[in-house]
């Protein structure tokens, strides 16, 4: 059936899996009854069925699996013990689950039926009572109807369409609700539900459009402004949405609606709309928009057929007059001409598909990599010119193929806003919800795979987290909690932290948990350090809610985000602000993507740097060799422009046969290199034996089998076709400990203020271009920074140039550019500082005197009018600082090009 | 004829062993391998199977045999995994045999260590013994050791 919506279908699949392991897991158990592991699996299972059902408005299913969740929660706690016929009836209630989503597969609605009595044995079990008679036979849902017809390409049309309207008014009602006058939006509701209307009468579907009329009627009132919108307005407004939703579902299985009359609701908006139902405003013509789809209420048969309002004909007709050059939906569906829309120009591909033209290129990719030696080997011009162009073909098609399987967070974000509204109602809070960074892209299969954590973070945090608006005002904070989820690359990943204002969570409460569910001995809770008590949230089973809601309080939450989380090779982590809310930051590694990545070698091995995560190369010649390492109670550590950075040795650290620099005045002279990395926002030094090329490489899983192998985040298949790990710059500094030593201490010191303050820091580079005059340029505009000697930069085409990674680098002078400034940048013995820039995708070298320092201060910028090349100045470090305006330079430069090409 | 099964062969260290013929996606000669640093010692490394990097087990090492003579170099059974495809290393690549039922008989009791968990059974080949192997067996008893969170202690 390849007509469901996408969600059901996964939903189906992701079901199917876990039915299958619960048969497994159950036949386990009854071997061994009381494994507390199988139970903790088959109860995460249990549990995650309710909660998808809950999603996807399968209410049948849920009541089902909410209460063989119970009976399980008993077992797992060892309350109860597995005894044959709560085997049984278990296994009874996953028969039935499974005949469930058969219909639902075969249909796309849920299946009628009753299964009462198996929900009742489920209690009874429970309760730890036995059931009187047999287990519930597996209740046969109701028949599917009549064999899917098949759905005609203007059905198919009508269902997309419809679909994206609806996610769009769940949008738009979330909008709505806080700015309830909004007109724009209203009117942006009105109109779809009208679109939704016509279409419907259009293709013969009577009840929906009688139910979508009875909602426009509403509307209308609303729109006018003869009605202000209520909480009960909208939520039969939403409770239409999912209705009109599952109608879809239908009507794409079988081509046909729903037998339901809907009339609970239709009752409910000619109350709520001020009964009998009266006739609607003719509709403004000079309303732009709508006119649009007033003409299509012309094409619409007539919906007065039965219990409707004598609705909207004769402004229907009036409008047409007025607006009859719009382009009617259902009209335009018919027919042929219409403005081609995006829905036109894209396609749906499966996504198997793109995995393996994605395997393809990487194999091109491989091969064109080997040839490109011969290439050079050979005097032909044309075998030259044709490996090139083969070259540059290549390249570009890995980009657009990588491309099709990126998704901005957005989209999985979009649904965010539903699911927290209808969350806070249900907890009686107040919740404001922000959003940055949603066009962050990630690889869609991680997309799904942080789907259900994410649901469920947001849960907790609206749950445990936010405060009742009361008890908010008793402290102070204002009555809506807030709600931010973040986005953004970092080091070569994907961190997403979702952070609230809330109460954060109470260690000595957890302390007192733990003891109480024996986990832990008081004795042990006392030893515990916070950091390692905030981690018991994350065990299976633990819980501080005192009752057991829809919503949470299983203690199930933590546990399932943690494992699914580290199944895509994620980490997690938890700040805690007590009083002031948590912050959950999730970092998702790139599992599929093409990153630019250094490659070093280490004790004859080769690994990959992922370049994001790089900060600079040093290197120690020489005297410095020997002398620049120093030990701290066995701890390296090199000065780098007066600061001490801590520094890891990879052959050390990954057991490699690698002979270990120098330390201290040894006499050895070899030099030493050292990559300074970023991890979180501590800087640490690499030393590696070898620094080779910037390339651009595939990054590859490394499969279930290494999933624990720490260090690594991928795999990468190189020019030769070797393969060579690619490092993990956060993971291998956790592994090495250094990270966790420095945020450990942090931790202690300064708790709560650290996240916001760092926040408003922005890090500097500082140099000056020869006078003395101290510059600074923002580092995020920085990719490197380099050290050229004089002979490698010549002129070429009237600029400067320089062989960099074997490509081409612009050179640019600062001096040239900044007004004041007319000393010469001198190269110190033959060797440039060059801060290497970003600019739209490629780079550009800028010569400047000297560098002195990287800097983390929060400026307050002085802006400045007159002087080229500048845009303010600043106090950095208690001194003046000139900021270099690198937007102007660069676009100077292109002035520049534009005019000598 | 009862149903019969076809086999995959190999022989490691001097002992002939079988795997279902499904199970094995394909034979091929010995590729470079990359070394995992930090990884369980059974993994020889990962090796590039036509754009897809895949995991390969010194079978010597993982069923606790002696370790392979150096300069003789190995053979890859490609195997299929629940997840990702495995490499098995081999000495040498045997014949396809399709076997009955009536050869079949379960590992004896005095089988121990390794063998035991490993172990499907042995057909009784006229002058040899074929050792079947349980292809999940191998892939789940390799535990990359991992630092633990806290974990409650055992009370039991």
């Amino acid at each position: 059936m390849e007509s469901l919506g996408d969600i059901v279908k996964e939903f189906l699949i992701e079901s199917h899996e876990n039915l299958d392991r619960l048969d497994q897991d159950f036949v386990k158990l009854e071997h061994a009854p009381g494994d507390r592991e199988t139970l903790a699996s088959i109860f995460r299972v249990m549990h995650t069925m309710k909660s998808s059902s809950a999603f996807l408005s399968l209410k049948r299913l849920e009541v089902l699996a909410h209460a063989a969740e119970h009976l399980l929660g008993r077992l797992r706690e060892g309350k109860l013990v597995l005894n044959p016929e709560i085997a049984n009836t278990l296994l009874a209630t996953v028969d039935n689950v499974r005949a469930q989503l058969r219909v639902l597969e075969d249909t796309g609605a849920e299946s009628k039926g009753d299964d009462t009595e198996l929900i009742q044995s489920l209690h009874l079990l429970a309760d730890g009572k036995t059931i009187a008679k047999a287990p519930a036979p597996v209740v046969a849902p109701a028949a599917p109807e009549t064999a899917a017809s098949q759905v005609d390409e203007l059905t198919r049309e009508f269902l997309i369409e419809t679909t994206e309207n609806l996610d769009a008014l769940d949008r738009s009602f979330v909008r709505l609700e806080k700015t309830p006058g909004d007109r724009e939006t209203l009117a942006s509701i009105f109109r779809t539900f009208h679109t939704v209307k016509s279409t419907s009468g259009f293709f013969g579907f009577g009840r929906l459009e009688r139910l979508t009329h009875a909602a426009e009627t509403l509307l209308g009132k609303l729109r006018s402004g003869e009605l202000a919108l209520t909480r009960d307005m909208t939520d039969a407004l939403l409770d239409t949405v999912d209705v009109i939703r599952t109608v879809l579902r239908h009507v794409e299985a079988t081509g046909k609606e729903t037998t339901h009359e809907h009339r609970d609701l239709i009752d409910a908006f000619a109350r709520l709309s001020g009964a009998p139902a009266p006739l609607p405003k003719p509709l403004h013509a000079s309303q732009k928009a709508s006119s649009v789809v007033d003409t299509a209420a012309d094409t619409t048969p007539d919906p007065n057929a039965t219990d409707s309002a004598p609705a909207a004909k004769p402004a229907a007709v009036e409008v047409k007059i007025m607006g009859g050059h719009g382009p009617a939906e259902p009209a335009a569906a018919t027919g042929e001409t219409r403005p081609q829309s995006i829905a036109d120009t894209s396609i749906r591909v499966d996504v198997g598909q793109l995995d393996k033209l994605m395997n393809l290129v990487g194999e091109l990719v491989l091969a064109r990599n080997r040839l490109m030696p011969f290439a050079a080997s050979r005097p032909e011009a044309a075998f030259i010119a044709a490996t090139q162009r083969l070259n540059q073909i290549t390249s570009e098609l890995q980009e657009r193929v990588m491309k099709t399987r990126m998704q901005p967070i957005g989209n999985l974000w979009s649904k965010m806003p539903r699911l927290v509204r209808d969350l806070a109602n249900q907890c009686a809070k107040q919740v404001s919800l922000e959003f940055e960074g949603q066009d962050t892209e990630l690889d869609r299969s991680l997309l799904e795979a942080i789907k259900d954590p994410l649901t469920h973070i947001v849960r907790n945090a609206i749950d445990h987290g936010i405060e009742t608006p009361a008890r908010r005002a008793e402290l102070g904070k204002p009555a809506a909690g807030r709600l931010h989820m973040r986005a953004f690359h970092e080091s070569g990943q994907v961190v997403i932290e979702i952070s609230d204002d809330g109460g954060g969570i109470d260690l000595a409460r957890i302390r007192k948990k733990a003891v109480e569910k024996n986990l832990f001995t008081e004795e042990q809770v006392a030893r515990l350090t916070d950091r390692q008590v905030l981690e018991i949230i994350f065990l299976p089973g633990f819980s501080t809610a005192e009752k057991t809601t829809n919503v949470s309080g299983r203690g199930v939450g933590m546990d399932v985000v943690k494992t699914n989380i580290e199944n895509i090779g994620g980490t997690l982590d938890l700040q805690n602000r007590p009083g002031q809310g948590t912050t959950l930051r999730l970092r998702i590694p790139l599992t599929l993507a093409i990153i630019p990545a250094l490659l070093v070698s280490c004790g004859g091995e080769k690994f990959a740097i992922p370049q994001t995560g790089l900060v600079e190369l040093v290197r120690l010649d020489g005297d410095q060799a020997g002398a620049g390492i120093e030990m701290i109670y066995g701890a390296p550590v090199v000065r780098l422009r007066g600061k001490l950075l801590p520094l890891v040795f990879l052959g050390n650290e990954l057991k490699l046969n690698s002979t270990p620099p120098p330390i201290g005045n040894g006499s050895a002279r070899a030099p030493v290199n050292i990559i300074v990395l970023q991890a979180e926002s501590h800087h640490y030094g690499v030393v590696v034996d070898e620094v080779h090329d910037t390339e651009e490489i595939v990054v590859k899983p490394l499969g279930r089998l290494l999933k624990g192998v720490p260090c690594f985040a991928g795999g990468t298949i190189l020019g030769d076709g070797r393969v060579s790990l690619i490092l993990d710059v956060v993971g291998l500094a956790l592994h090495s400990g250094i990270v966790e030593k420095i945020r450990d201490r942090g931790l202690g010191e300064e708790p709560a203020a650290a996240p916001v303050a760092a926040s408003n820091e922005q890090s500097l580079l500082l140099f000056d271009l020869g006078a003395g005059e101290r510059m600074a340029i923002p580092l995020e505009l920085i990719a490197r920074l380099e050290r050229l000697p004089q002979e490698d930069i010549v002129v070429s085409g009237g600029g400067e140039v320089a062989r960099y990674h074997g490509e081409i680098l612009p050179i640019l002078r600062a001096n040239d550019f900044v007004a004041g400034e007319r000393l010469p940048a001198v190269a110190q013995h033959g060797i440039y500082d060059v801060v290497v820039l970003n600019d739209r995708g490629r780079r550009v070298g800028l010569v400047v005197g000297r560098i002195h320092d990287i800097v983390s201060e929060s400026l307050k910028l002085q802006p400045w009018a007159g002087r080229r090349g500048l845009i303010g100045s600043a106090i950095v470090q208690n001194e003046v600082t000139a900021l270099l305006d690198v937007p102007g330079i660069l676009r100077e430069l292109q002035t520049e090009e534009t005019q000598t090409s | 004829m009862a149903a019969t099964q076809i086999f995959a062969t190999f022989i490691v260290d001097g002992l002939l062993f079988g795997l279902p013929a499904v199970e094995v996606l394909e034979l091929t000669n010995c590729r470079e391998m990359t070394r995992v640093p930090l990884a369980p010692s059974t993994v020889e490394g990962l090796m590039n199977l036509r754009g897809q990097i895949i995991p390969a087990i010194d079978l010597r090492r993982r069923l606790e045999l002696s370790p392979r003579p150096a300069g003789k170099l190995p053979m890859n059974v490609v195997m299929r995994t629940a997840d990702e495809p495995v490499s098995l290393l081999v000495d040498q690549v045997g014949e396809v045999l399709e076997l009955g039922e009536e050869t079949f008989e379960a590992a004896p009791e005095t089988v121990r260590g390794v063998a035991r968990e490993l172990l499907r059974g042995v057909h009784k080949l006229p002058g040899r013994l074929l050792l079947l192997l349980d292809p999940q067996r191998i892939i789940d008893g390799i535990v990359v050791e991992n630092r633990k969170p806290v974990r409650p202690p055992q009370t039991s």
